[in-house]
């Protein structure tokens, strides 16, 4: 084990999945003589040569296709988007060409794409640059969607990514790049897509979370400890396919659900797991599932705002409470 | 009006290339042709963009090619996969959505792939596939092969954004793809000046820095050299080129647009018609003497059996059993 922040364990990966398999190669902007924007990609082009760390113009459609393309001659990229909130502008490479290929064309043209880079709420960047990028992604079937909480999980579950034979969405966070953690050295550790960790065990309610908000319900978590409430943490990690059987396993354990989403609350991952709990665990809840997400508004610059925005300790604490209590 | 000389001479038609070329552009015609009435009976469901008019632009660019080259196209692709060398009968039991499809009857008409002769699709939105493309040249020259990939569009992907991005890349990396434009002077029913500035689209190539030409694309001969040269300068050194293949569509749109008629005028389509690329081939064929009406009779009749077979191929193939639905969504 080794101790080191999320943003180097990406990086490690991506180093030793190219140094394992000459077909994959990292492509997008800066990501090469910039080192790349949050520095993920750092020191790669000196490894590993501009043949395979390629700087793109920006064209986030265009590189984007690209990496579809090149998939099909049966090549593996790894597609960054500097932050994921420009990959809208690669929405329809990614839901159009990469997702169906292979559907489209019978299981003659699998498409082993790996499209990674920071999304989610970060610090006073405002509307454009700062929100929760997810949810446009898992509603696709033929994606498979990951985000990643931990350094560990960071490392194992972007090796996974690249080893899949299917495109994969892989969003991480500009708040955790340096949140440190022990990784594993095992240049074959993974953790297979599709499956959930319970990050704290509990008794009394499970809370689901992933990313920033997991973190925000650990600390909520031994706070609400010393009231005597036992919070159980279940962190999906892979948001396509869902691990339902974990959390649905959680859930028959403690009788009560609170799930936690940074972005807009509407129609978002909270909504689906909560139908997906009341669907498989109706007889075991003993309260309805609580859902703490974002305000149904865009992210905005003013910090006090931004603050009101996404989801604090104090608001997960009370639905927390109130599902407890009921 | 090409932007680059001629470096080598044009095609010298024999008997056996006319009769190849010919053959090609009638089976393309008539499996076109049989899939508008299968599509009036029922048989085919959805959209279908027919490609009658147009023959001579797949069947003299594929000529250039190799087996291991790669093509792919719009959703007005059926000639562009057929040139390549599919199976008729697998591509007519797609359009009936049967599971001897190439796609096991998931695709459909505007999504035909075939692994087998390395056509990389039918895409429907407008442009997206020019990165494809783009793609699939920047996975040749990673791997240190000299395959070139032949890219169809129509004029409607030109004021893509996707269109001027591939253009960029491939000329930036030095990528081998043909960009073939088939300039059919509508984007439906948009005719072409009045959706771009420039109308002359080989004129974008100079914008870019890489060899652009148009070609009469009714000419299967001229298209084949022009897109020789490109095939080979896409090979030789890896250089983009940008084709534009002025042809025009003999049928509407699609099969919901019959006549193409509210946005262009009888007399048009009835001149443009004069032009029709296999008669004027078939005419020059025997006025050069490499081809006898028997021989012109004799390609007919065989596509005349192709086609039939074909739909009798697809309507013995049955429907995608249900579990189909869940397959080919992941791969394992």
């Amino acid at each position: 084990m080794a101790v080191m922040t999320y943003r180097e364990a990406l990086n490690l990966a991506l180093r030793e999945e190219m140094r394992r398999d000459p077909r994959v190669f990292v492509m997008g902007e800066e990501v090469g003589l910039y080192d790349g924007a949050y520095k993920v990609t750092q020191g790669l082009l000196k490894e590993f040569g501009d043949k395979r760390i390629i700087d793109t113009p920006i064209c986030e459609s265009g590189f984007t296709g690209v990496g579809v393309g090149a998939a099909m001659l049966g090549l593996r990229p790894v597609i960054e988007m500097m932050t994921f909130n420009f990959s809208i502008l690669a929405l329809d490479q990614i839901v159009n060409s990469a997702a169906k290929m292979c559907y489209m064309s019978g299981g003659q043209y699998n498409i082993p794409l790996v499209v990674r880079g920071p999304g989610g709420p970060a610090a006073q960047l405002a509307a454009q640059h700062s929100q929760s990028m997810e949810t446009y992604f898992y509603h696709v079937p033929g994606l498979k969607v990951v985000r990643p909480s931990t350094p560990a999980d960071a490392k194992g579950l972007l090796k996974s990514a690249i080893r899949d034979d299917n495109p994969v969405i892989f969003i991480e966070a500009e708040t955790l790049y340096a949140v440190k953690g022990e990784v594993p050295d095992d240049p074959e550790f993974m953790i297979p897509l599709g499956q959930a960790v319970v990050r704290r065990e509990g008794t009394d309610v499970t809370v689901i979370a992933y990313m920033g908000m997991m973190y925000r319900a650990l600390e909520v978590a031994e706070e609400l400890a010393k009231e005597g409430i036992s919070v159980e943490i279940v962190d999906p990690r892979t948001l396509r396919p869902m691990d339902t059987e974990t959390i649905i396993g959680s859930v028959r354990k403690t009788h009560r659900a609170v799930v936690l989403e940074a972005g807009a609350g509407f129609a978002g991952m909270g909504s689906e797991i909560a139908a997906e709990i009341q669907e498989e665990a109706f007889d075991d809840l003993d309260a309805p599932v609580a859902r703490v997400t974002g305000e149904n508004a865009p992210m905005p610059y003013a910090k006090n705002l931004e603050l009101l925005k996404t989801p604090s300790k104090a608001k997960i604490a009370a639905a927390i409470r109130r599902v407890c209590n009921a | 009006m090409a932007q680059t000389k001629t470096a080598t001479p044009p095609t010298r038609l024999d008997a056996e290339l006319a009769r190849r070329l010919l053959t090609q552009m009638a089976l393309i015609r008539r499996f076109e042709e049989k899939a508008a009435e299968m599509y009036a009976l029922g048989k085919i469901g959805g959209f279908l963009h027919l490609y009658i008019g147009q023959e001579a632009v797949a069947v003299g660019a594929t000529s250039t090619l190799r087996p291991d080259d790669y093509a792919v196209s719009s959703y007005r692709e059926h000639g562009h996969c057929l040139a390549k060398g599919s199976d008729p009968r697998r591509v007519m039991a797609e359009l009936f959505g049967r599971v001897d499809g190439l796609s096991k009857g998931k695709g459909g008409s505007m999504h035909l792939f075939d692994r087998s002769v390395n056509f990389l699709g039918g895409h429907g939105i407008v442009g997206a596939h020019l990165p494809l493309a783009t793609g699939a040249g920047f996975a040749i020259k990673y791997q240190g092969g000299d395959q070139a990939v032949l890219c169809y569009f129509g004029d409607g992907a030109v004021p893509e954004g996707e269109f001027h991005e591939s253009m960029n890349l491939a000329a930036l990396w030095r990528l081998p793809v043909v960009f073939i434009c088939e300039n059919n002077r509508y984007a439906m029913g948009t005719a072409i000046h009045r959706a771009l500035a420039q109308t002359e689209i080989w004129r974008f190539a100079e914008t870019y820095g890489i060899p652009g030409e148009a070609v009469d694309g009714m000419d299967v001969l001229a298209v084949r050299d022009v897109v020789g040269r490109a095939v080979e300068r896409a090979r030789r050194d890896k250089t983009p080129t940008l084709v534009e293949a002025r042809t025009y569509r003999f049928r509407g749109h699609s099969m919901r647009d019959p006549a193409g008629s509210v946005y262009r005028t009888k007399e048009e389509v009835e001149r443009e018609k004069l032009r029709d690329p296999i008669a004027l081939f078939g005419d020059r064929a025997l006025k050069e003497g490499v081809l006898t009406e028997a021989d012109i009779r004799n390609v007919e009749k065989a596509v005349n059996d192709a086609a039939d077979e074909a739909v009798a191929f697809a309507e013995a193939s049955p429907e995608p059993p249900p579990e189909e639905l869940f397959t080919d969504v992941y791969k394992d």
